[in-house]
């Protein structure tokens, strides 16, 4: 199950790094001869309303949307485990403060509140991954402080502190390398989250625009065929979108399993 | 002899949401260059506080309300954070006693060492790796190199304690603290530790503070020890004074507590419990617990020398 989940994301990030070499047709470029063509053999997945063939659109969607997805996963790990860390190493007034911070970005459903920081900044590709990420960070803080309070009493901890360690290098060198496991497997579960926030916002138009193809967008964009019998439209890019994030959450699950085996089965 | 460290009047108050915890009352101990010192008592006496208390690592709740801690010449509790520094793990450095958990479970052991060594030594990385694995030879580690790229949990408790060893005197200090160094280890890699911190200890000049309730170590390995109760240092002797003529009623009682083999004593276990520390009776805290009890007990119990080198806090016991 998890073998053939990492298969799929390999396949998903694979295929969007060789897009342009790949993929025979442009994506962007409309073909009005064959629009809304049914899937054949010339377009496996059809084509869309402007000719583009689709699976050409799906495959470069997924550059968009892994990048996005793994850009915001990355400022908001870094930026939530170097919060959190300080935060559960120091205590006291230190971690009050940055623990109400992150509990402000929490209060707001995380969808409208990434919803509220594209549409305030302005949907560019910078801005959604700003966007995700601010609203990743509570995940990694709070999983990083959790873990610092365990280990900063770990007897390691206090022997880092008896040879004369900087605090500073004690938090970061010692201590944070123990806090990771968990971590790594909520990047993986959060990764997923974030490809379906973007497909989401894209969905609502406050993600990519067009005509950079996106998973989210392209779906949106078929939606409006269903009812009249076009549904490969929005078919592909959905399957995309429900195949990536459950590859990324079957893996997250698995590593679990074996970072962390008290969790299994749960 | 000026001692190497003298802790004297040390008090550390624990502030808890119950009151304030006297954990250690007025303790005074000291050390001679190259020396072992014994620091025994049972459970919550106070021993690893004052351990803490020395290299200054007490963290909030607990402080410390008074005293001197006078290392080398300087008072260990004026000196700024940054010169404390400077003292932990170079000057002054710690053996715990869980050695399996008191190494870094991500870092290679011998990484371990290394970054020591240029902490404190300004080493080399070369140099450093270089040293990590001969320390880790004369700590008595068959194929160091090898197990220098080791990590803990690789390495059996054992091991990893005389990793802790080697780390501990790798930087060369003047002292080490050694808490509970064989707790968690079987007798005989116990007794191969113990014997492997007074050959280093003496090879390197290091003066040894063990810290154990059990006395059998304190025989093995102590020059003098010191006696805590409840947070009171009540006895100060040599070690053989203190097995043969053991003044306070207090060490007299946990001697006669260790079970033997050798004789038919039966063993006797100390009457009564720790008082407690949160409101602690005034003077002598083992009054409630002594035979020899009585109204001057209150009132403190002032140090008597019973012999050289040999002293104790008891108004029971008479002095020379």
């Amino acid at each position: 199950m998890s073998l053939g989940a990492v298969v799929v994301i390999l396949v998903v990030a694979l295929s969007a790094a060789a897009a342009p070499v790949i993929m025979p047709y442009d994506p962007d470029e409309p073909d009005a001869e064959h629009a809304l063509e049914r899937p054949s053999l010339r377009h496996w997945m059809g084509t869309d309303l402007y000719g583009r063939d689709q699976l050409t659109r799906i495959v470069h969607a997924g550059r968009v949307d892994l990048l996005v997805a793994l850009a915001a996963t990355a400022i908001a790990l870094s930026l939530g485990s170097v919060l959190g860390a300080i935060s559960g190493y120091r205590g006291g007034w230190t971690d009050q403060l940055l623990m109400r911070a992150i509990d402000t970005i929490q209060a707001f459903p995380s969808f409208i509140l990434a919803m509220g920081i594209a549409a305030a900044l302005g949907n560019r590709l910078s801005n959604i991954v700003i966007a995700i990420a601010i609203t990743h960070v509570p995940i990694y803080g709070r999983l990083v402080r959790g873990e610092m309070l365990r280990v900063r009493e770990m007897e390691y901890a206090e022997a880092a502190r008896t040879v004369g360690n900087r605090r500073r290098r004690i938090i970061f060198h010692h201590l944070l390398p123990n806090c990771l496991p968990p971590v790594v497997v909520q990047a993986t579960l959060a990764m997923g989250f974030a490809i379906l926030t973007v497909a989401a916002l894209s969905y609502i138009g406050l993600g990519i625009r067009p005509p950079t193809s996106e998973w989210g967008a392209m779906t949106a964009e078929g939606a409006g065929y269903i009812v009249s019998g076009e549904w490969w439209v929005f078919l592909f890019p959905g399957t995309a979108i429900m195949a990536t994030v459950l590859s990324f959450n079957l893996v997250g699950d698995a590593l679990r399993d074996v970072l962390d085996p008290r969790m299994k089965g749960v | 002899m000026t001692p190497l460290l003298a802790v004297e009047d040390l008090t550390i108050h624990f502030d808890t949401e119950d009151g304030v915890v006297h954990a250690v009352d007025g303790a005074a101990l000291a050390i001679g260059p190259g020396e072992v010192v014994g620091l025994v008592g049972e459970s919550g006496s106070g021993k690893s506080v004052t351990a803490l208390a020395i290299l200054r690592l007490l963290r909030p709740p607990a402080r410390v309300t008074s005293g001197r801690i006078r290392f080398d010449g300087r008072d260990l509790l004026a000196l700024s954070e940054e010169e404390m520094r400077a003292v932990r793990g170079a000057r002054i450095s710690m053996v715990f006693q869980s050695p399996r958990t008191s190494l870094n479970p991500v870092l290679p052991v011998g990484r371990q060492i290394e970054r020591l060594l240029v902490r404190h030594r300004g080493a080399r990385p070369a140099e450093a790796r270089a040293q990590a694995v001969a320390m880790l030879r004369e700590a008595g580690l068959a194929e160091p190199e090898r197990r220098a790229r080791q990590y803990a949990h690789q390495l059996s408790g054992g091991m990893c304690q005389r990793v802790m060893v080697a780390m501990a005197l790798a930087t060369n200090p003047r002292l080490l603290i050694a808490d509970e160094p064989t707790t968690g280890l079987d007798v005989s890699i116990a007794a191969q530790i113990l014997d492997l911190l007074r050959d280093l200890g003496r090879r390197t000049g290091a003066a040894i503070l063990l810290i154990t309730h059990d006395l059998g170590v304190v025989a093995r390995l102590c020059d003098r020890v010191v006696v805590m109760h409840a947070g009171q240092t009540v006895e100060w002797a040599p070690v053989r004074g203190l097995f043969h003529a053991p003044a306070h009623p207090y060490t007299r009682a946990l001697i006669r507590s260790i079970p033997r083999v050798d004789r038919a004593v039966a063993m006797e276990p100390i009457a009564g419990v720790v008082p407690s520390l949160l409101a602690p009776p005034p003077g002598c805290r083992f009054a409630s617990r002594c035979d020899l009890v009585r109204t001057q007990c209150a009132a403190g119990a002032p140090v008597r020398t019973v012999e050289a080198e040999h002293r104790v806090a008891c108004v029971a016991v008479a002095g020379v």
